[in-house]
């Protein structure tokens, strides 16, 4: 077979899936991708086939996260279905699965507890109806169990495949009871993911790999400054370079379409393009980071007043004081932002790895005039999103670029693009005042917090950018913190853990040094201050104890502890570092987590491995800058991540809890940062200030 | 444009394509094998290694005209059917999360494994550092480096 004839075909199968019905078959991906759905579903999460498999609609999208894992066992548990007869798709939007499809805010569990389970419930119930009118016996002499309705009297039994056809015409009961957590089979179980056979053989289809019979492939060439636009171009250079098919003007900037992305991306190169560079030509890192020094100095709008700061600080015995400085940070996930759209005179498809499904079809609603009834969107695997893909301005590119040629059009970002045109978490520059009593313990507590805001103002405080200070878990008596909506234009949102990736690394590392200023143990003085808090104290008594907290370490090497509250969970970190010859190494990172029930074990873990060393990253290497209005940073060789060879050794511990679900995907993040400043402030007596950590500018 | 000739997966493969065109984008988009990633276009992040003549190489800096005659194995052709002993330590630890980086994270363990049979850390560190996992899977990539040398010594079934 030629492989242009394979390309036709794959495409042909790809085009044929049409979304809804047909698409990954995660767990068995080696049988034919035409699965047997049809007629049977039995709610808007659960199709049984006549094959006797079942698939299980993951209505999230999976970023590496392990939702599909996890959703599939929150459906399982209830459905009593056998786990090797589990195919899973990702659906289109639908009402059932709510109003704003998308994963955010580490939101797919606590979100889906409760109806995927009653989903699979209601699913299981009407099986169990099917089976009893075939048997002609009241459905409680009927059970379900392991794919199967089993009758108990006569141990007769249906498969779900064969009662498939008859549980889609059984009315779905309502308010099915679900099971009380001690009889839970599935859930609370370490379970390998589902998406692992796809993801180590190449089949695994990421929103890249997406191939559509007759598409063409394109890239973009944006302003460089942040908020400008296309002056005049000439395209002719462009337009005769090899593969190209079109040159078009875009909301964003000009869009080259050929016959492959690599000679979309050379052509894109050759565009001769005057920018309208607009109002931040001169905008650099320097320049903002002076007016932050002097804003400073001015009262901000009030985030928090509990007692009176500043009288409390005024009389202190002792007080000091400290400025904290995190850089704009870019997500920089594997795979850079790329979409795919066929637009048509009455209707457009996108297929997109997207973070934000509803967001993607508002977008594409917007772009070609349709009703969101005649757009459909097709969510594939993402190769990372980090809150990057839950903008959709990507999307939009695409579908205007297909829009503009009428044929399908996948625009692909080069690594180049995907850093210098990012929605950045913002840089922020933090002042604290702190007071201790005679003893040595917390009065007052002060925060002047700049910060460019994001997710909207509240009587002038962004939420975002003041989270993990206002909502210190310590007792502290005078807590006032305040807030300045600083915005030198450069575009920001959300990224993984939001404000608690900065803030929780200021405030840990400044009750580092309250405890350090009041001559106390740094684990010792934040168990003092939880004393009423017990899920906090108890992660942190946790992590401590498992870290051998307080048994020697040797020379050079130093122990820091750090906490966060954030998305619904508790987190403790201990990390254990060295510091020789002025070199850090981060040795080991000991994780308490409290995060409500837990659904996957082996996924909690992943997760906060993840987050450790996407934490550690921004901790000891990444920094965007800006200078001319322009990022500097281009690539990995200037935006560097850990490796593998700076890896440390992680352990995770869980605490049991029956609580209400939390977060897990930024969970692990927040207290990284602090937990190896205040482990290098033990090692060495310096105190980290400022990220990334540049060792050498330590006082 | 001219055309080359090279053999792909163990097939005899003719491409016409720019010769400046790196192997990444012949592979992804000329020849629709898709395994094969896109991560930094510059050989920084390992995503797109692919074995030519037995070694890793990153094809998205590896022009068309240089494979030529030479055999170039990807993601796909690794084993017929996912089972190299690589691929199977890797479902065994549960290794990839958003599994973008894999397909070079698993040529590279893979063309390490060839030349040394028991790698130890040391080893892991110095083939694997230049493969970027941003979810940040480095931990379970050692343990499962480490599995593929006693699954490949036919150790452990």
């Amino acid at each position: 077979m030629s492989p242009v004839m394979r390309l036709d075909r794959r495409g042909f199968l790809k085009s044929a899936a049409g979304g809804l019905l047909l698409g990954f078959q995660l767990s068995r991906g080696s049988k034919p991708l035409a699965a047997a759905v049809s007629d049977n579903k039995l709610n808007a999460w659960v199709h049984v086939g006549t094959d006797d498999y079942v698939t299980l609609f993951i209505h999230k999208a999976e970023m590496g996260q392990g939702t599909v894992t996890s959703l599939s066992m929150l459906l399982a548990e209830e459905l009593e279905c056998d786990w090797s007869k589990i195919r899973t798709e990702f659906p289109g939007i639908d009402r059932a699965f709510g109003g704003n499809q998308g994963v955010v805010g580490s939101q797919s569990i606590r979100s889906s507890w409760q109806p995927l389970r009653q989903a699979g419930a209601t699913a299981r119930e009407m099986l169990i109806q099917a089976a009893a009118q075939k048997w002609s016996v009241d459905k409680s002499q009927c059970r379900a169990e392991n794919n199967a309705v089993i009758n108990t009297a006569s141990n007769a039994r249906f498969s779900y495949g064969d009662l498939a056809e008859d549980a889609a015409k059984v009315a779905p009961p309502t308010g099915v009871a679900l099971k009380d957590p001690s009889q839970f089979r599935i859930i609370g179980k370490p379970r390998k993911r589902l998406d692992t056979p796809a993801k180590t053989t190449g089949r695994a289809t990421f929103g890249i790999d997406v191939r559509l019979p007759n598409m063409l492939f394109a890239a973009a060439a944006r302003c460089p400054v942040f908020g400008g636009k296309v002056g005049s171009f000439d395209a002719a250079k462009a337009k005769a370079m090899p593969g190209v098919k079109h040159v078009v003007q875009i909301s964003s900037g000009v869009a080259v379409i050929a016959d492959n992305t690599w000679n979309a991306i050379q052509a894109r190169n050759a565009l001769a393009i005057q920018w309208d560079e607009g109002a931040h030509a001169n905008l650099s890192s320097a320049g903002i980071r002076k007016e932050w020094v002097e804003l400073a100095d001015q009262p901000g709008a009030v985030a928090r007043q509990a007692g009176d700061a500043a009288v409390a600080l005024a009389g202190a015995v002792k007080k000091i004081d400290a400025v904290y400085e995190a850089p704009y940070m870019a997500h920089a996930p594997m795979e850079p932002l790329n979409c795919t759209a066929d637009v048509r005179a009455d209707s457009c498809e996108v297929w997109a790895s997207t973070q934000g499904q509803s967001a993607a079809l508002q977008e594409a609603v917007r772009v070609t005039g349709l009703r969101p009834d005649q757009v459909k969107i097709h969510t594939e695997f993402m190769g990372g999103g980090f809150g990057r893909r839950a903008r959709a301005d990507y999307i939009g590119e695409a579908v205007e670029a297909s829009k503009a040629v009428g044929a399908p059009v996948q625009l692909t970002w080069a690594r180049e693009d995907d850093m210098q045109q990012d929605w950045y978490r913002p840089a922020s520059y933090t002042r604290f005042a702190g007071s201790l009593d005679a003893d040595g313990w917390p009065v007052a507590l002060t925060g002047r917090v700049i910060c460019p805001p994001f997710g909207g103002l509240r009587n002038g405080v962004s939420s975002t950018a003041v989270e993990g200070i206002v909502d210190t878990p310590y007792a502290i008596p005078h807590v006032t913190v305040d807030y300045h909506a600083a915005d030198p234009g450069i575009p920001v949102s959300y990224w993984r853990s939001v404000g608690y990736s900065q803030n929780t690394f200021f405030a840990e590392s400044f009750m580092d040094e309250l405890a350090a200023a009041g001559g106390k143990d740094p684990f010792e003085f934040r168990r003092k201050l939880l004393e009423k808090s017990p899920r906090p104290l108890a992660v942190l008594a946790l992590a401590a104890d498992k870290a051998g907290w307080g048994k020697p370490l040797p020379a050079g090497h130093g122990r820091g502890i750090a906490l966060v509250n954030n998305i619904g969970s508790f987190t403790a970190e201990v990390a254990e570092v060295s510091v020789i010859k002025g070199k850090l190494k981060v040795h080991r990172v000991v994780c308490a987590v409290d995060c409500g029930h837990v659904v996957n074990p082996s996924g909690v873990e992943q997760q906060i491995q993840s987050g450790i060393v996407y934490g550690l990253s921004a901790a000891m290497k990444g920094e965007i800058t800006i200078d001319h209005g322009r990022v500097q940073q281009s690539n990995f060789h200037q935006y560097d991540v850990l490796r593998i060879d700076e890896m440390p050794v992680v352990e995770v511990y869980l605490v049991p809890s029956q609580a209400a679900p939390g977060g897990i995907g930024e969970a692990s993040v927040p207290p990284i940062a602090a937990a190896v400043g205040n482990a290098i402030f033990a090692a060495t007596g310096k105190r980290v200030r400022k990220l990334p950590m540049r060792l050498e500018e330590l006082a | 444009m001219a055309a080359v000739q090279f053999t792909l997966n163990g097939k005899q493969q003719t491409v016409d394509a720019v010769p400046a065109m790196p192997l990444l984008w012949v592979l992804r988009d000329s020849l629709g094998m898709t395994g094969t990633k896109y991560g930094c276009g510059m050989a920084l992040c390992g995503a797109c290694t692919v074995h030519i003549n037995g070694q890793p190489m990153r094809s998205c800096s590896t022009p068309l005209s240089s494979v030529a005659g030479k055999h170039v194995t990807t993601i796909e052709g690794l084993s017929p059917d996912g089972n190299h002993p690589v691929q199977r330590a890797w479902v065994e630890e549960d290794v990839p999360q958003c599994g973008y980086c894999q397909s070079g994270q698993i040529m590279t363990a893979a063309a390490l494994l060839a030349k040394t049979s028991a790698p130890t850390d040391a080893d892991i560190d110095e083939a694997m550092r230049n493969n970027i996992c941003r979810c940040g899977a480095y931990q379970s990539i050692r343990k499962a480096v480490h599995l593929a040398a006693q699954l490949q010594a036919g150790g452990k079934q």
